[in-house]
């Protein structure tokens, strides 16, 4: 296999350490190597800066609401159709982009990991049929548990043993990667037209909290010793207020120690955080809870959270909070898609237009940013836009732009129709830190993969790690205008996905070879959990267990990371 | 005789996408010699497939007389690439009939040839897929149907001849977790024009003047927001009857509108749909209520699925000029035939010589055109390839998409007749010879 | 015996369904989708006897089918022919730029033909593509 050496770039590589000074990265067989022989090729990153490859830990890009998405809005894929290339497909689509697109625009951009936020069990073969159709990028899922009848009635019970085989079944099932929860109970609850906005709202007929189903999974979780934590999208999804919610799901976590052979050092990953940091009480007083949440993650180092920063586009919402699309629907008026999930959760689309004119798109703007830049571990701390929800994931260099740059951020705020108002709700016109290149580093690739248990494979330039590097042509140090930066990281001038050379000058050259990964958390199935699996199979869904499993046939290239039990 | 039974088997008819299926075959993996569980229709596919002797199992070439040669597959295979790959504007229909594996290879060869692809969508819930476009749609599986329900209405379907089980399985009968009682605690609303066999089950059947199903609609969303309706009669029906079923609705806790030809193929068209959708809107703000579209073949939705995710479209996506477009009025099967802007005819996994008006279909008859189908159909006996080739969900699996959009694998449960290709093996056949012819 | 005008819907049977997975070139599907569902109503319209084939006739084109009572009835002033190639011999191809055409709701009219023959599938499809439909 090909050996590289790239050579005369600046690392940022918080793996090994290197903050930007110039060092050479061998690639050898697929991997990060020590050292290269004579044969390699040379590319040379002179004035460059080189890190691995992003690592996307939450975004809506394959499954059944994705694809919903993308059919029910034509009008999506105006203008932004590139016809079929070399050795490309063709490609379109701006929120929701089509599978081929998806893949080559995150290879263009740096990204070699992307992990699906939400997949609903029984719909998880289109899941990975999405998958295998996304090119170059290696992909996980994680099904959703938060509204599953099953972890109800084992947690209902005290059922810890039964609800951890369950779970370790459903994984391997589903070739799921993590416990994803999506407000908690309230989905569920939408099932009879309702929800649960706290902790403690008992779900109608099945009489659990959010607090007892997030407390269950999060002790499963440990007690499994999985490679990701759970990772939630609380209660109360975007309601002025809503930061008390996000401080009561928060402090289930409270001093719990992780339990792991992967590296993992939280407990809870809570997802796209700006959208469950609103103060006030109403859209009139609404404001900014940035500070609140930002500190409660300062102090509490067993958490991480990725931001969900807004971009101020016309976007696509999706999201498994099905009563919360309704709710937005009601307030803009734009065409809503619903779909309940028999047994396990449900789920919304509403597109929508975060208009920088408008007062309540300008705060969520700044929280989403304040929230990057009052953290201080960016180990624990990483950049997203829940895409396609707060805007596409296109606009992460836009987003890089915002986090490193006061001067683009200020340029931002002056221009804002209600910028006295926004200014006032908010905290982002005081704070003039600008991250670093190394923080930046740590925010898209070292912190996402450790907190998936990844980190010995991705997210780090360290000997034997796999060989996902990202060349960018942007010196920190030469920066003259924030546009530069925005620049750089849309386009990399080389990326490097297994060792394969995927793009070249910003452009994709190869498909390389993607892998699904899955986690066997080899926990095996006891009497009780197999019967009751029979019996709701065979009294409630509407499928026969024995056509549930998603075959291997759907799953061509697994990558599978087993847990040592 | 030793037999095999096989159980959890799809059956490949229908949007309905039954997985309950038991069939028994001889020991050598054969024959079907029995099929339980499915419907009269369903049943009669297993069996069918496997009476060998009436299978045509090689290709066909239409000969200047009328009559068919058969031809081999390397020759079919030649045929085809040549007609799709020199074609200006090559129309690729069909893909409701087969697996979502097919669908794809398919769409590299259309994506190569700058081929118009379109599914039976576009003569069957196409307006549909519009409406949705429009207005969005609120929407839920069909065990959750079975588990919640308790208010149904079939509007313009007639599930008791075009999805047998459908009632069964799903919307009436079932005794779910919330709804032990099965049709006891459910009232059925049926609307048709005909007192059909699915309204003999109903509580009430409406019986709407053919083709005015969109006032319907809008006067029962009137009176569901409590307004009153002018006149005495609302297409055909008193407008007590009209309240009436307002009333019945919004007093359920779960209701589920099922739908079908009877509002996407009468006039108003998407419109009648739009109606549908912004009713089980309302509804919403009373009660819990969804809408589900009564898809017909066992795979048009997973056709629309891998469109969607593929191209962004889900039907009627033209790719000639190198990119993907969509505008169904103008780039739909239907038009271009009508129009005479294609120039090559290619079909798989449906019959539009049955299912066309027959215009459209006199066109195809005198284009390029081959058919892929393991029977004889009106659209076989007018193209000029036939070819045959295994039944998918009984001769070869691959994944297939029910009315609700949830995946199912399809299985092999006999072998397919001696040498018999399959779509897949077909389809990529024909895409490496494109992928030849084009490179030069 | 008289012409009637009356309003035609096509659609599914289980009887067109079942024939069609049995092959379309049978006798069995040309039973099953080669009619005309009439009302008793119709019927004394147009003075015929039931079970005797009729021409229908529309803007877009005609086809003899054998007229029966009505299984799903009573809907006068509505006639159903099954899905199929009879039915689509007079639909519309009309889409209202929806890109569907018209398979329910097209204005006909039926006259007897009691001495003529209802085709088989493949014989009517390729009468109306290479014949003088």
């Amino acid at each position: 296999m090909s050996e590289y050496i790239i050579k005369n770039g600046k690392v940022y590589d918080p793996k090994t350490g290197i903050k930007g000074d110039v060092s050479d990265v061998c690639i050898k067989d697929g991997k990060i190597a020590e050292k290269v022989s004579s044969k390699a090729k040379v590319i040379d990153a002179k004035g460059m800066t080189v890190m691995a490859g992003a690592v996307e830990v939450h975004a809506h890009v394959a499954g059944p609401k994705v694809n919903e998405g993308r059919n029910y809005r034509p009008e999506d894929k105006l203008f932004t159709y590139k016809p079929t290339g070399k050795n490309t497909r063709m490609a379109g689509g701006f929120s929701i982009p089509t599978t081929f697109k998806t893949g080559y625009e995150y290879a263009r951009m740096g990204y070699t990991t992307v992990m699906e936020a939400a997949m609903p069990p029984l719909y998880a073969r289109h899941v990975h049929e999405e998958i295998k159709d996304t090119p170059i990028v290696d992909e996980g899922a994680f099904p959703v548990f938060g509204n599953n009848w099953f972890v109800f009635e084992y947690l209902k019970n005290d059922e810890m043993d039964n609800v951890c085989a369950y779970i370790s079944w459903l994984l391997r099932t589903t070739k799921g990667y993590a416990i994803k929860i999506v407000n908690p109970g309230g989905s569920e609850a939408w099932g009879w037209g309702e929800n649960c906005t706290t902790v403690n709202d008992p779900v109608p007929y099945f009489d659990i909290t959010p607090a007892e189903i997030v407390k269950g999974l999060l002790t499963a979780n440990e007690k499994m010793g999985l490679p990701h934590s759970i990772h939630i999208h609380s209660n109360n999804l975007g309601n002025p207020g809503n930061y008390e919610t996000t401080l009561d799901t928060l402090k289930i976590a409270e001093g719990v120690k992780p339990n792991n052979k992967f590296g993992r050092e939280q407990v809870l990953h809570h997802t796209h955080v700006q959208f469950h940091s609103y103060k006030g009480d109403s859209w009139a007083n609404f404001e900014s809870g940035s500070k609140e949440i930002a500190d409660y993650f300062n102090k509490n180092k067993n958490m991480t959270m990725d931001l969900g920063c807004v971009t101020l586009d016309e976007t696509t919402t999706m999201t498994a909070d099905g009563p919360f699309e309704h709710h937005l629907t009601s307030l803009n008026h734009l065409k809503w898609a619903n779909v309940d999930v028999e047994l396990e959760t449900s789920s919304g689309i509403v597109p929508y237009v975060y208009d920088p004119n408008i007062k309540v798109c300008a705060i969520q703007w700044c929280i989403g940013l304040e929230l990057g830049l009052l953290a201080k571990d960016p180990m624990r701390t990483f950049i997203t836009t829940d895409h396609p929800n707060a805007g596409p994931f296109t606009r992460y260099p836009r987003i890089m732009k915002w986090l490193m740059s006061d001067k683009a951020r200020q340029d931002m705020l002056k221009g804002f129709k209600n910028s006295d108002k926004v200014i006032a709700a908010t905290n982002l016109a005081s704070i003039d830190r600008e991250l670093t290149m190394f923080e930046i580093a740590q925010m898209t690739r070292a912190g996402p993969a450790r907190s998936l248990g990844l980190y010995d494979i991705f997210g780090g330039l360290a000997p034997g790690m796999d060989a996902d590097v990202a060349i960018f042509n942007i010196d920190e140090d030469k920066v003259k205008d924030p546009e530069d930066i925005e620049k750089a990281f849309s386009a990399a001038s080389y990326v490097f996905k297994s060792g394969t050379m995927v793009v070249e000058n910003g452009e994709v050259i190869s498909n390389g070879n993607k892998r699904t990964l899955w986690v066997d958390a080899k926990i095996p199935m006891n009497k009780q959990v197999e019967r009751d699996v029979q019996m709701k199979f065979l009294k409630f869904y509407s499928m026969n267990l024995n056509n549930y499993e998603v075959s291997n046939h759907y799953v061509p290239n697994p990558y599978v990371i087993e847990v040592d039990n | 005789m030793m037999t095999k039974t096989i159980t959890d088997v799809i059956c490949p008819f229908c949007g309905t996408l039954c997985d309950d299926l038991t069939i028994t075959t001889d020991d050598e993996g054969k024959k079907i010699l029995d099929v339980e569980n499915a419907c009269a229709i369903g049943a009669e596919k297993f069996l069918h497939a496997s009476d060998h002797e009436h299978r045509k199992t090689r290709p066909r070439r239409l000969q200047e007389d009328g009559t068919f040669k058969d031809i081999t597959y390397d020759e079919a295979i030649e045929y085809t690439a040549q007609m799709l790959a020199t074609a200006k504007k090559p129309s690729m229909y069909g893909w409701s009939s087969t697996s979502c594996e097919a669908q794809s290879t398919g769409h590299e060869i259309a994506e190569l040839c700058g081929a118009l692809v379109d599914n039976t969508a576009a003569v069957c819930h196409g307006t549909t897929l519009v409406a949705v476009q429009n207005v969005g749609i609120p929407s839920c599986t069909l065990g959750e149907v079975k588990n919640r329900a308790d208010r149904i209405i079939f509007w313009g379907c007639n599930p008791a001849h075009a999805h047998p089980r459908h009632m069964s399985r799903y919307s009436i009968f079932p005794r779910g977790y919330f709804t032990g009682k099965g049709q006891k605690q459910r009232k059925i609303i049926v609307v048709d024009p005909r007192p059909t066999d699915t309204a003999s089950i109903a509580d009430v059947h409406l019986q709407v003047e053919q083709g005015y199903d969109y006032e319907l609609l809008q006067a029962l969303r009137a009176a569901v927001r409590g307004q009153e309706i002018s006149g005495d009669i609302v297409a055909g029906v008193p407008k007590e009857k009209v309240y009436e079923a307002a009333e019945m609705l919004k007093s359920g806790r779960f209701g589920v509108i099922f739908f079908g030809m009877g509002v996407t193929q009468s006039l108003g068209k998407d419109h009648n749909i739009d109606a549908a959708i912004m009713l089980t809107n309302d509804l919403n703000n009373y009660t819990k209520f969804s809408i589900i579209a009564m898809r017909g073949h066992y795979n048009v939705t997973g056709s629309g699925q891998v469109l969607g995710w593929q191209f962004g479209f889900p039907y009627s996506v033209d790719l000639s000029r190198g990119f993907a477009r969509y505008n169904p009025g103008e780039t739909g099967t239907i038009e271009v035939l009508k129009r005479k802007e294609i120039d090559a005819m290619f079909v798989l996994g449906s019959d539009p010589g049955a299912h066309f008006p027959m215009q459209c279909v006199k066109e195809i008859s005198g284009l390029p055109s081959v058919a892929v189908d393991p029977h004889i159909t009106p659209t076989t006996e007018i193209c000029k390839v036939h070819v045959p080739v295994a039944f998918v969900g009984v001769e070869v699996g691959g994944n297939c998409y029910r009315m609700d959009n949830v995946p199912i694998e399809a299985r092999k449960v006999v072998e397919p007749p001696e040498g018999m290709m399959t779509d897949v093996e077909f389809l990529s056949a024909v895409l490496k010879r494109v992928k030849e012819l084009k490179a030069n | 015996m008289s012409t009637i005008s009356i309003n035609l819907i096509s659609g599914r049977t289980i009887q067109q369904g079942a024939s069609m997975e049995g092959g379309k070139d049978t006798d069995k599907y040309m039973k099953a989708c080669g009619i005309i569902e009439i009302d008793d109503s119709d019927f004394k319209r147009l003075e015929i006897m039931k079970n005797t084939n009729v021409r229908v006739i529309s803007e877009f084109g005609n086809v003899v089918v054998k007229a029966v009572e009505a299984t799903q009835g009573p809907h006068p002033g509505v006639a159903f022919i099954p899905m199929g190639p009879w039915a689509n011999s007079v639909t519309s191809p009309e889409t209202y730029s929806t890109g569907m055409p018209t398979f329910k709701g097209v204005p006909i009219t039926i006259e007897p033909a009691e001495n003529e023959k209802v085709l088989t599938s493949i014989e009517l499809v390729r009468e109306k593509c290479w014949g003088d439909a």
